[in-house]
């Protein structure tokens, strides 16, 4: 069996791969220590193991006998899922990016955010928070009940928060703002794959790609059908499983 | 490359116990921060120019009270060194010529002036013959301005000494350049970085013969087929600003990517020693001629349009058989970082792959740094 493991800012995933098919899914909550718990995901029974995310190289000191970037996971994890796509956007928990892939699947080009967590699950994560609501999943659930007509001009995570402090503070309703907080990460991302002339079919993955009210805004805004996996946190690992399943299979038929 | 990595270490030490004794005996030393400030100049008048460093976050705070905080942090840096006094080459400098390259430092000199002397030269915006004139007249009052300052005159002979001198210093740099573009390559971008730097400051005759050993020393190595990575590492260029000891923050990241750079297209690099003053003039009045026409033709981006920047990546993209080119520019450098969108526009016709990155010299973007890097070197492979 092959296996990926995605050790990302918030959470880690992994995917076992054996004949090509998916066995086994786990996903479980970075915490504090990341290395710590990606062993314990890992074991004796996989050949390979391909790890990704921020983790990746901390990994391959310990237990992975490869890394790939999260781009090349991503772009992997989500041709296999739906072969012909040309896009990529995933959101995590701190990075934004956007994808392009060839009609091989090849990735030709990327955008990323530079430093800051601006319009990613982070984002959302201190809104949720700023809003009092128990979860992200809770904000974008009462985000969808909200009215239009607030606008959330800025895009840096601390700004922002304060920015919907004084709109609580002037009487504006929470869910309309959670809606404006939400419209203000669609109009990021958006941004980002009009700024590298997108082409679809575009798949959307990462944690935020769970989040209904995200995924109906951005549909809206770009006017394109918007290709959801069944589980987009762990696309990531899945390429990695990909990956570590090809350098197997190119290493046993060199040439 | 021993020889460059004792230069380094010893960068408080002894080179600046040279500077002291060539101060005791009466002789000057004027600093500068870019590579349009004619060295043969000074050493022909009998001093001896250094480039300053300003690739570290350092007196900030101090820098702050008379800068904006959001500027470039090459200025930040000079201006932060030479406040909180902590660099001894600074401190060495009897003068410091500054020049119109930015805007920033442009305005920067005027405050850097309250605490050491500083002359500017005027560079020119583009490359029209009055701008030659304009350039040419601004070597002249530099170097009657170098001859007032160390009281030294001028001569033929010891201009077309010192133009001489500087050529060969160039020519040590090309030679280890062309060697670069052997497969595999037979010194790191890093340790070539580290040389480029190295220059600006070192003994002129004694960093040129240290240059020629090494590449004679890699020489042996080429025959060999012994390179610092493997034959098939994919091979990258780096462009944009340049890089002032001790920034070496994203040369190191690619090259712990899985990348060798092969060349750097950057005034801590190929702008600094491609092009030669031409030799056998007989007067100074034609060797000042020569020098200004030397130094106008460096690719920056203060110029509009800067044209033979593009034109010659591509040419080195063809002739370093590079696999693509990663633009550098840090953070808010407006001449290079406005410019990268002709350096994308041009590249991508020719089917070369680019990785934009703006950066400063924290590291807190470091890891998103080197996923970029990374994504970008696995595109290549």
């Amino acid at each position: 069996m092959y296996a990926g493991i995605d050790i990302g800012s918030r959470t880690i995933g992994l995917v076992g791969l054996s004949g090509g098919r998916v066995e086994i899914k786990e996903l479980l909550d970075t915490g504090f220590e990341p290395l710590d718990k990606a062993r314990q995901l890992v074991s004796e029974k996989y050949r390979r193991v391909i790890a990704t995310g921020y983790g990746r190289h901390s990994a391959r000191a310990d237990f992975a006998h490869g890394v790939i970037t999260e781009i090349k996971a991503h772009a992997l994890g989500a041709s296999h899922l739906f072969p012909g796509a040309r896009t990529v956007l995933d959101i995590g928990g701190q990075d934004t990016k956007v994808i392009l892939l060839n009609d091989k699947g090849v990735v030709v080009d990327f955008q990323m955010n530079d430093r800051c967590s601006a319009g990613t699950g982070k984002f959302l994560d201190v809104m949720a928070g700023a809003l009092g609501y128990a979860s992200v999943a809770e904000c974008g659930e009462a985000a969808l009940t909200g009215r239009g007509g607030i606008r959330i001009s800025s895009m840096c995570t601390v700004f922002a928060e304060s920015e919907a402090v004084s709109l609580m503070h002037k009487g504006a309703n929470r869910a309309d703002i959670a809606l404006a907080l939400h419209a203000s990460v669609v109009e990021r991302a958006a941004g980002m794959l009009q700024r590298v002339n997108y082409q679809p079919p575009l798949v959307f993955t990462g944690g935020v790609a769970n989040n209904r009210c995200i995924v109906t805004l951005l549909a809206d805004k770009l006017g394109v059908e918007i290709l959801l996996p069944p589980e987009p946190q762990l696309v990531g690992a899945l390429g990695a499983a990909l990956a570590a399943c090809n350098q197997n299979n190119k290493a046993n038929n060199p040439g | 490359m021993e020889y460059f990595d004792f230069v380094v270490n010893e960068i408080h030490g002894l080179r600046i116990q040279e500077l002291q004794e060539h101060k005791k005996s009466g002789g000057k030393v004027i600093g500068a921060f870019c590579v349009f400030v004619p060295e043969e100049i000074v050493r022909a008048a009998g001093g001896i120019c250094i480039g300053l460093c300003s690739g570290i976050e350092i007196g900030t705070a101090e820098a702050e009270k008379v800068l904006p905080r959001n500027i470039c942090p090459l200025i930040k840096s000079f201006m932060g060194f030479k406040l909180a006094k902590v660099c001894p080459y600074f401190e060495s400098c009897d003068m410091v010529v500054g020049e119109t390259t930015c805007d920033g430092k442009k305005k920067a000199f005027e405050i850097l002036n309250d605490y050491v002397p500083v002359h500017v030269m005027e560079t020119p915006q583009t490359k029209k013959e009055r701008d030659s004139a304009l350039w040419l007249e601004e070597v002249k009052d530099f170097a009657r301005l170098v001859q007032e300052h160390t009281g030294q005159n001028i001569t033929a002979s010891s201009l077309a000494n010192s133009i001489r001198e500087v050529n060969e210093k160039r020519r040590a740099l090309l030679r280890l350049a062309e060697l670069r573009k052997n497969d595999p390559a037979p010194i790191s971008g890093k340790d070539s970085l580290l040389i480029e730097q190295i220059a600006m400051y070192d003994d002129v005759s004694r960093f040129t013969a240290k240059v020629n050993e090494l590449c004679d020393e890699l020489e042996q190595k080429v025959r060999v087929q012994e390179g610092v990575f493997p034959a098939g590492t994919p091979r990258v260029i780096v462009t944009g600003t340049p890089m002032a000891i001790p920034n070496w923050k994203v040369p190191h990241i690619i090259e712990t990517s899985g990348a060798v750079i092969v060349a750097e297209e950057l005034c801590t690099g190929l702008r600094y020693f491609e092009n030669e003053v031409s030799e056998g003039a007989g007067d100074v009045e034609s060797m000042l001629k020569n020098i200004a026409g030397r130094y106008l033709g460096i690719n920056c981006a203060v110029f509009t349009p800067n044209t033979g920047r593009v034109e010659r990546l591509v040419e080195l993209v063809k002739d370093y058989k590079a696999d693509g080119v990663i633009h550098c520019a840090l953070s808010f450098c407006d001449p290079y970082a406005v410019e990268a969108n002709r350096v994308e526009k041009v590249l991508k016709e020719e089917n070369i792959p680019l990785l934009k990155i703006e950066t400063g010299y924290d590291q807190e973007d470091a890891g998103q740094l080197k996923t970029r890097v990374e994504a970008f070197i696995e595109m290549l492979g």
